[in-house]
């Protein structure tokens, strides 16, 4: 018997949603004055799931461990968000977004919180354009959509290139109203290191004051995790350097599953890595690939440079392999091809490990239409050229200068050099409809959770996620929970578990201090961080993995032998919290791994090479692994394995092609 | 949301700019009118003119009025601005070891309390040299139509090269102060417009220069004896 | 791999935490390639205090791409450095010379504590926020989206107010530490909106008590903000916000 129980309300999938509003128990205004919410985690879905209980009437505590909750890396987000308005009246529905992104996902989400999702993607943006995000409009006054990766109709929403930043910062107002109000009490620099569980449900955390170094305990009748992804578990990811695992990671030694951690998205155009000495990566929005050609030279170590290699001598290998989608195709398969071809050693660019991203065809092109549009007859070389780099610029102009301003090369004249990058992990703490782990009280929205994308995410899905959770799912389904928990009174922090919890914290500080190594933190991070790249990356195989977790075991130990954490616990120590977080990544790293071998299958942003057509392509297995993997960290690094069956009824399932 | 604030508006940090700007403004008006006025002695016509504007400023009710409200307004401007520095300065109590203040503003526009101090040292030698003589002190005798010749005494002061200095340093604080404070009033009163602000700094730079180059004609002129 | 070549001298404020009183400390970094960030510079120059056995320097930083706002650095006289409309972990080290000495300190401001080194306490700008930065609207209330058109230019302009990212350059260049331009900003976005006009008045009035509470300076027009400004906010947001406090408290 499955310890897991998903909790999906019957009934059709259409309505499951709506029924269950209907029924769930709630909580009267009097009782939520009583109850306390921890939130930790202030981006789109801690954000708004604060404001929306505070409003509610429930009292809230809100942790991050930025200056500010306005920092969290939703803010990143570029593309835009995805809402199922039709607007376009290009016949979106509900059921073409729910379609889309279960696809999208290579089959392996669950259908009914992905139905659930698509159904209230819609009251995002009338919510967000009511809190006064200046979402893109028309000049009839109307919003404005584009298209995106995966999908065939125009049902983006965006904010030029900062669509994360303008949503962040409406669910960051709401907050600070709610702050305002006196309803949500704001801890910033704050970062929460333990969860405390009382006879099995979470009761509270334990937080360090990142300013003085103190311990505190903080009670709640429910605890919400909404803490974002780990993919900086690779070291360089497009995540922002304070993106860890921690949170998500104790709750899991407290009894939370974690669900699918292999599933990690590579985004196939980022700015490539230039030197040992680079703490991240940036991305360029998925949207250049709509005009830039994609190639290789076809001699393999070619030194030359790109404006020097002649056209027959270049590999626009997209185009080759996939005629049908050609550079447009979705990113596990653009990420995988880019490697492929890196790894045979056609890679660009000192590293060598880079493709091309070139414009040059999309100014010839652009320039000829603009010539014809000026009533421009004879146009030189040099005037066409000058029109097509106008309106590439006026599309990409953003994007053409973040490009120069890091690398210092002008894209308008020289390819972009490009290459994938970690970008979103799919995977997190596994819940159930409700939003709940494994552990009762304890909740997680968000990216941390595992729920909606499967085994791929599409683009501007999740920052539909994040706002879903916290805005229209948790409102509803916390009350499952807490209309039982009335009878509660606030437990003391002064409770054994809370001592307890607390004390365990301690020694994990004082431990690190203990060791007084010759190693720095990042010295770990880095090792850990190309362990993973190379061998559970983006293409997996068995003996990768296995030697993985052999060397991420040695790994581990050598941390806890001579890492070097200066100064005290006392103070501000960006030193010391590096420190635990690389610590949880040094086991959640062994985890996906375990998690990657366990699973022989090719799927979304998993690739295993042993499973693969003829032609290389992704080859699922769906009688065997049409599940979840939920993991349970049984102690001492070892894990077992629940599986929840995914049932397929509304939706039937198919290989994807692009061919 | 309700209002939740009960500061004094006139106190606000917008409060005190609003009366900077408009206190401001009022005295450019005020430098329109004695420019105007001064420029009579360009008719070079032994002061004959000037003489006749003074007497008329000397005796209007209204600019009678007007004089008060003037001293009043300059003393507002001076103590607001006395205020906000002070309030600036309580704002950063560490300053910087390196500020590049030329890579971002004019230096005028970060000296406005220093050539506002030097316009009032300016100011008061300037009201000693000649207002308190009209007005309190008394004048050397009459001109040829009967008015007091409180020309005379211009001929008389600026004969003094140190005095003409003195002027020609005034009039140079004035025009930087004004380069900065008349575009900068239209700003705190809320008149920034894509469309509008280009002719304001305009309008703002070539007062400033003009009224600036007229007022130091008057002592270069009287000294240099091209009016007598 | 590109390899580093410039040799550079870092003079780099030091202060334990708020209480001490800190000192400017001169270091020595080699081998510095120009690809790097600022930040990736300061990353090096840590890794080789750590391991000579010294505390790194305490800097505020998160996503490295120029948009959280987390970055703090008030380089040779300018915050985040030379180079325009760019945040200092978007400055890249190819601005810079070979043997230059760079001068790198906290922003100051009497409303921005120092917590330590070149780390500072920006929480006033959150109390701002909370004091009206906002529409009160619960969630669940909000009609279709489209319902109220918005004129394309105001939603462009309101957009181009709103990309603020609140990381302080404006006041730490700002000869009065002024917070003018943070405020006017967020005033500006509701403002330029239909749904944000409803709480003008009180907006307007919240915030900019709060401002003045917080002891940051007046603003003296100099522009010094719009300049430094990673995200270009314009002068014209504060007049803007001039004008609807103005008109506020001529109406209440």
């Amino acid at each position: 018997m499955s310890k897991l129980d998903s909790k999906i309300p019957e009934g059709n999938l259409e309505q499951k949603w709506d029924k269950y509003k209907s029924s769930v128990a709630l909580v009267n205004p009097a009782n939520k004055r009583s109850l306390e919410i921890i939130v930790v985690g202030s981006g789109l879905a801690g954000a708004s799931a604060a404001s929306s209980l505070a409003e509610m009437g429930y009292k809230v505590k809100v942790f991050c461990f930025q200056d500010s909750p306005r920092r969290a890396h939703s803010i990143a987000a570029q593309g835009g968000i995805n809402a199922a308005k039709n607007y376009q009246n290009d016949g979106d529905s509900t059921y073409r977004l729910f379609y889309d992104t279960i696809k999208g996902g290579d089959y392996r989400a669950r259908e009914a919180n992905v139905y659930r999702l698509a159904s209230v993607s819609a009251n995002i943006i009338d919510q967000c354009v009511a809190m006064g995000v200046p979402l893109a409009r028309e000049y009839g006054g109307m919003l404005s959509n584009r298209s995106f990766g995966g999908t065939q109709v125009q049902r983006t929403f965006y904010a030029a290139g900062q669509t994360g930043q303008q949503l962040l910062l409406g669910a960051y107002s709401g907050l600070e109203r709610q702050v305002g109000l006196g309803t949500v009490e704001m801890c910033s620099r704050h970062e929460m290191l333990d969860v405390v569980t009382i006879e099995g449900k979470a009761r509270g955390i334990i937080a360090r004051d990142l300013v003085t170094g103190k311990l505190e305990r903080h009670f709640g009748h429910a605890v919400l995790l909404c803490t974002g992804g780990y993919g900086n578990v690779f070291y360089l990811s497009t995540n922002a350097m304070g993106c860890n695992v921690t949170a998500a990671w104790k709750a899991t030694k407290k009894g939370a599953f974690f669900g699918n951690p292999c599933y990690t998205q590579i985004h196939p155009t980022c700015i490539p890595v230039s030197g040992d000495h680079q703490s991240k990566l940036t991305l360029m929005s998925e949207s250049l690939r709509n005009d830039g050609r994609i190639w290789v030279p076809k001699k393999a170590g070619d030194t030359r440079k790109a404006n020097e290699i002649p056209e027959e001598e270049r590999d626009y290998y997209l185009e080759r392999r996939y005629p049908a989608f050609g550079n447009l195709v979705p990113r596990d398969v653009a990420s995988r091809a880019a490697k492929e071809r890196c790894d045979a050693g056609f890679g660009v660019g000192s590293s060598k490990m880079a493709v091309y991203l070139d414009y040059k065809a999309a100014i010839d092109r652009y320039g000829k239409t603009q010539a014809k549009k000026l009533n421009v007859t004879n146009p030189t070389a040099a005037q066409l050229r000058e029109f097509g780099k106008q309106v590439v610029e006026e599309k990409y102009g953003n994007l053409f200068e973040m490009y120069k301003q890091i690398t210092g090369e002008d894209p308008y004249e020289l390819p972009m050099r490009i290459y994938p990058a970690v970008h979103y992990t799919m995977g997190g703490l596994w819940v159930d409809y409700n939003l709940m782990t494994t552990v009762p009280g304890l909740y997680c929205l968000g990216e941390a959770n595992f729920s909606d994308h499967g085994a791929n995410r599409l683009g501007a899905s999740a920052l539909m996620q994040g706002l879903a959770d916290g805005f229209f799912v948790i409102p509803y389904t916390i009350g499952a929970y807490l209309s039982k928990e009335i009878s509660v009174k606030p437990i003391s922090t002064d409770h054994e578990a809370f001592v307890a919890a607390e004390k365990s914290v301690q020694s994990i500080i004082d431990k690190l201090f203990a060791i007084k190594g010759t190693k720095s933190v990042d010295h770990f991070h880095k090792r850990l961080g190309k362990i993973m790249w190379d061998k559970c990356g983006m293409a997996r195989n068995e003996k990768g993995l296995k030697e993985a977790i052999v060397e991420i075991r040695q790994l581990r130990e050598e941390f806890w032998k001579d890492v070097r954490v200066l100064g005290t616990a006392n103070e501000l120590n960006s030193e010391l919290e590096k420190a635990g977080r690389v610590a949880d990544f040094l086991e959640l790293g062994e985890l996906m791994c375990i998690d990657a071998l366990n699973r022989t299958e090719s799927c979304g942003g998993h690739f295993r090479e042993e499973s693969q057509t003829d032609e290389g392509e992704a080859l699922r297995k769906d009688d065997e692994f049409a599940y979840v993997a939920a993991w349970e960290n049984k102690g001492d690094y070892t894990y077992e394995l629940h599986k929840e069956e995914l049932k397929f009824e509304s939706i039937k399932i198919a290989a994807r092609s692009y061919k | 949301m309700s209002t939740t604030s009960s500061t004094n508006f006139l106190q606000s940090s917008l409060g005190k700019k609003l009366i900077m700007s408009l206190t401001g403004l009022f005295l450019i008006s005020f430098l329109v009118i004695h420019c105007l006025l001064n420029s009579f002695i360009f008719f070079n016509d032994g002061g004959l003119l000037f003489n006749e504007g003074a007497k008329f400023m000397a005796e209007n009710p209204i600019i009678r009025i007007m004089e008060i409200v003037l001293f009043a307004g300059l003393i507002l401007h001076m103590i607001q601005a006395l205020i906000l520095t002070m309030q600036n300065n309580k704002a950063r109590p560490i300053k910087y070891a390196v500020q590049k203040g030329a890579a971002n503003s004019t230096w005028y526009s970060r000296s406005m309390g220093i050539l506002g101090s030097l316009l009032l040292i300016f100011l008061v030698v300037h009201l000693a040299n000649f207002w308190v003589k009209s007005r309190f002190t008394g004048l050397p005798g009459l001109d040829a139509n009967g008015n007091e010749n409180l020309y005379a005494v211009m001929l008389e002061e600026f004969k003094e090269p140190l005095i003409v200095i003195v002027y020609l340093l005034g009039v140079g604080s004035l025009a930087y102060h004004l380069m900065h404070g008349f575009q900068s009033a239209f700003q705190s009163l809320g008149w920034n417009h894509p469309k509008y602000t280009p002719c304001i700094k305009a309008i703002g730079l070539w007062f400033s220069i003009i009224i600036s180059v007229i007022f130091a004609a008057m002592p270069l002129s009287i000294f240099f004896g091209c009016i007598k | 791999m590109s390899q580093g070549n410039m040799n550079l001298t870092l003079k780099v404020w030091r202060q334990k935490n708020e209480k001490d009183t800190g000192k400017i400390v001169d270091y020595k970094v080699s081998d510095i390639s120009p690809d790097m960030s600022f930040l990736e510079m300061f990353d090096v120059l840590n890794e080789q205090l750590i391991s000579k056995g010294e505390e790194s320097i305490a800097f505020d930083h998160d996503c490295r791409e120029g948009i959280c706002g987390m970055c703090s650095m008030f380089i040779n006289g300018q915050p985040h450095g030379p180079n325009k409309g760019v945040t200092t972990c978007q400055l890249h080290m190819r601005s810079f010379k070979d043997g230059d000495t760079i001068v790198v300190e906290p922003w100051r401001a009497a409303a921005f504590p120092v917590i330590k080194d070149l780390t500072v306490d920006r929480s006033a700008f959150d109390r701002i926020i909370s004091k009206g930065g906002f529409i009160s609207v619960n969630t669940g209330n909000a009609q279709d989206a489209n319902n109220i058109p918005i004129p394309k230019t105001d939603a462009d302009a309101a957009f181009s107010a709103a990309a603020c990212i609140g990381c302080g350059a404006c006041v730490a260049t700002c000869k009065n530490s002024s917070a003018m331009l943070f405020v006017a900003a967020k005033i500006s976005q509701f403002a330029l909106l239909p749904q944000g006009q409803v709480e003008g008045i009180a907006r307007a009035k919240n915030m900019v008590a709060q401002m003045d509470a917080e002891g940051f300076g007046n603003c003296t027009n100099t522009g010094a903000c719009e300049v430094e400004c990673p995200k270009g906010i314009s002068l014209e947001n504060i007049a803007r916000m001039n004008r609807e406090f103005f008109m506020a408290n001529i109406m209440e």
